[in-house]
């Protein structure tokens, strides 16, 4: 069984969402990125994602966007974050699911990215400006060197649509939460539960949801409505400006105020 | 799967392998939506039938093509015309593919429209078009762009639009455009996003070329009117590529015309600082299509640099891509002072003001005229008039008395 389907198969018996933070690779700093992921763990994270800076994220609002600039500034690349894996591989099973935009991969070599990925140890991998349209090269890697690809809904996606997304997605789907970018909000959409159901009815694998997700009565609301939560500007506005051991810090207080939610 | 032909991509928007949608899940419908109403308005004659109509007493098409005739007898070469787009309404090519989009946006009836620009034609052009038609208007533009082009964010003022500043990244067109996008993504139910130039998603690099291709079609009759044939080499500056391909398009399949495309070589090739993606760049994906990229080592998008605030884009059109690929078109550049010395030229020869950009095929021209026969001809899109510049030129230019 691999390490996604695992972590999915204890929270469904604990009935709760998984919980999912997201950490763009390299920031706040470099030194940072290991030490983060696992404190996130030892904070009760059942699964991560890290964000591969890209120079123009057209998925992400404000907060992402700078914390994507700064990790280049800083010189995080995906060569550097596969090496920052392969550490917390060492010591952690983890599931780690990457989300990057398509550009720098195949500047890197679409094969030889997905290659590396999967010796590091990462587990899956999210695309956001890769429609399934488009994915064929990522898909036919993916399968071939074993990497877990997680596809997109949005609240605008057709029934047969998700039923299709679902079917090219190889362990889980995403839920974007709204039709917008990355960003916290106060609330979350005052219509999701029935998009969220409209989802469960056409899928069959797990899905989490995020986008907007940034408080714990946010995923007290979405309990039993999907399969995790992925929080990512939240955590990334927590972590602006921090280094060290006030990163990590930050980072608990934070994930243990969502886990007691 | 449909066949690539020069009439239009495939099923999935590709040129080659250029083109296609690579953009977040949320735009899909949206983009599928547009797809289909294009679709359905260009076999529509009514729809023709209103744009000719708004095209010709609003805008001023026809356009004319001119003769330099002191500027070709100075080159002492081939003869050289110009296609006079500067005289359109607002002063630019522009304004053929907003009046294209904004009658569709009402065809489907979006409420709110949207666009990016870098040198502020494209944001006057969709600004004057709303005004037109009575919808709300909002311009993404970079910041930078809104101190070299002030004039231009005035006259958007005017037109009752909005302009946001984006103050992201290097603060231009690129810029403006993840910007315009992020807004589309997060409106996209009530929204029509007019895209300036023949890049973005499916179907918008085929949709803008469709529109804007009235230059070429104009050009190639009235060419033919006139010298009872061809012209012998075409001619002009490529930012996104939408003046160009629309007056490449309708010659494509003329194998005697030489075709070619002129990128912002900025301070030089060797430099770093151009804006030259076809010549120097490398494939990849940035805002919504494959194509060309100026981009480094680990696939971050690079700044590119011109004096020209419209050629200032580090992609370019998926078409234009696959043009230089198959070698339909040839693909030069030409430096920050070659294009000031070329405008320059052109207002003591011609008494014309080109614009920046339109300066920059002009600069080419400069180049390669001198080379042919006085019995041969070249034809330029000169895409628009230069007034926006003047304040650039002044600060680059100095005048004796």
């Amino acid at each position: 069984m691999t390490r996604i389907a695992k972590a999915f198969e204890k929270t469904r018996a604990e009935g709760r969402p998984a919980l999912i933070p997201f950490l763009t690779g390299g920031f706040p700093t470099l030194e940072s990125t290991v030490p983060l992921i696992l404190a996130a763990e030892a904070a009760g994270a059942d699964l991560l994602e890290i964000g591969l800076p890209f120079s123009d994220p057209l998925a992400d609002g404000p907060a992402i966007q700078l914390s994507s600039q700064r990790a280049i500034e800083n010189g995080a690349t995906l060569k550097w974050i596969l090496e920052q894996v392969r550490e917390v591989r060492k010591t952690s099973q983890l599931p780690l699911i990457l989300m990057g935009y398509l550009n720098p991969m195949l500047r890197y070599g679409l094969d030889r990215f997905v290659h590396d990925a999967v010796q590091a140890g990462v587990d899956g991998m999210i695309v956001p400006d890769m429609l399934p349209e488009e994915s064929a090269d990522v898909v036919a890697a993916s399968r071939e060197h074993g990497l877990s690809n997680v596809f997109l809904m949005a609240p605008t996606t057709s029934e047969e649509r998700i039923r299709k997304i679902d079917a090219l997605s190889t362990e889980i789907t995403y839920a974007v939460a709204l039709t917008g970018v990355t960003g916290a909000r106060g609330d979350l959409p005052a219509d999701i539960e029935d998009y969220l159901a409209r989802v469960r009815k056409n899928t069959e694998k797990p899905f989490v949801v995020g986008f907007g997700i940034s408080a714990p009565e946010h995923v007290a609301r979405l309990k039993g409505k999907t399969d995790g939560c992925v929080i990512g500007s939240a955590i990334v506005k927590q972590l602006d400006g921090t280094s060290g051991d006030e990163a990590t810090r930050r980072l608990t207080e934070f994930l243990t105020s969502l886990r007691s939610s | 799967m449909t066949e690539i032909t020069r009439d239009r991509p495939d099923a999935g928007g590709h040129f080659g392998a250029y083109g296609g949608r690579y953009v977040p899940e949320t735009l899909v419908p949206a983009l599928e939506e547009l797809e289909a109403a294009f679709e359905a308005a260009r076999q529509d004659p009514t729809f023709q039938h209103e744009l000719a109509e708004i095209e010709r007493d609003f805008a001023g098409r026809p356009t004319p093509v001119y003769h330099a005739e002191r500027l070709s007898s100075e080159l002492g070469g081939a003869q050289i015309w110009l296609k006079r787009e500067d005289l359109l309404h607002t002063g630019a090519h522009k304004i053929n593919n907003t009046l294209g989009q904004i009658l569709l946006a009402r065809r489907m009836g979006k409420q709110r429209i949207i666009a990016e620009t870098g040198a502020g034609q494209h944001g006057v052009a969709t600004a004057t078009v709303c005004a037109r038609y009575g919808l709300p208007c909002v311009v993404y533009m970079g910041e930078e762009d809104m101190r070299r082009q002030a004039l231009n964010v005035f006259r958007m003022k005017l037109l009752g639009a909005e302009v946001v500043s984006v103050t992201s990244g290097s603060r231009t067109l690129k810029d403006a455009t993840s910007e315009a996008i992020r807004d589309w993504v997060t409106n996209v139910r009530d929204t029509f996003y007019i895209i300036g130039s023949v890049v973005g998603p499916h179907p918008y690099p085929w949709m803008v070329r469709e529109f804007q291709s009235v230059i070429g079609q104009e050009a190639r009759e009235q060419m033919q009117g006139r010298l009872g044939k061809l012209p012998n080499l075409l001619v002009a500056c490529v930012g996104g590529g939408s003046n160009a391909i629309g007056l490449f398009h309708a010659f494509l399949e003329d194998e005697g015309v030489v075709i070619h495309g002129v990128e912002g070589g900025g301070h030089g090739i060797d430099s770093g600082a151009h804006s030259a993606t076809l010549g120097q760049g490398e494939p990849g994906v940035l805002h919504g299509a494959m194509s060309y990229l100026l981009q480094d080592a680990e696939g971050q998008v690079q700044i590119a640099h011109s004096v020209s605030a419209g050629l200032d884009y580090p992609g370019v059109g998926p078409e234009h891509a696959w043009l230089q690929d198959t070698g339909r078109v040839h693909y030069a550049s030409v430096t920050d002072e070659e294009a000031l010395t070329a405008l320059q030229r052109t207002c003591l020869t011609e008494g014309i003001l080109p614009a920046l950009e339109s300066a920059h095929a002009i600069a080419h021209v400069i180049r390669v005229a001198p080379e042919m026969r006085p019995d041969q001809s070249i034809l330029v899109c000169l895409s628009g008039r230069g007034d926006k510049d003047v304040h650039t030129v002044a600060e680059h230019v100095k005048l004796d008395g």
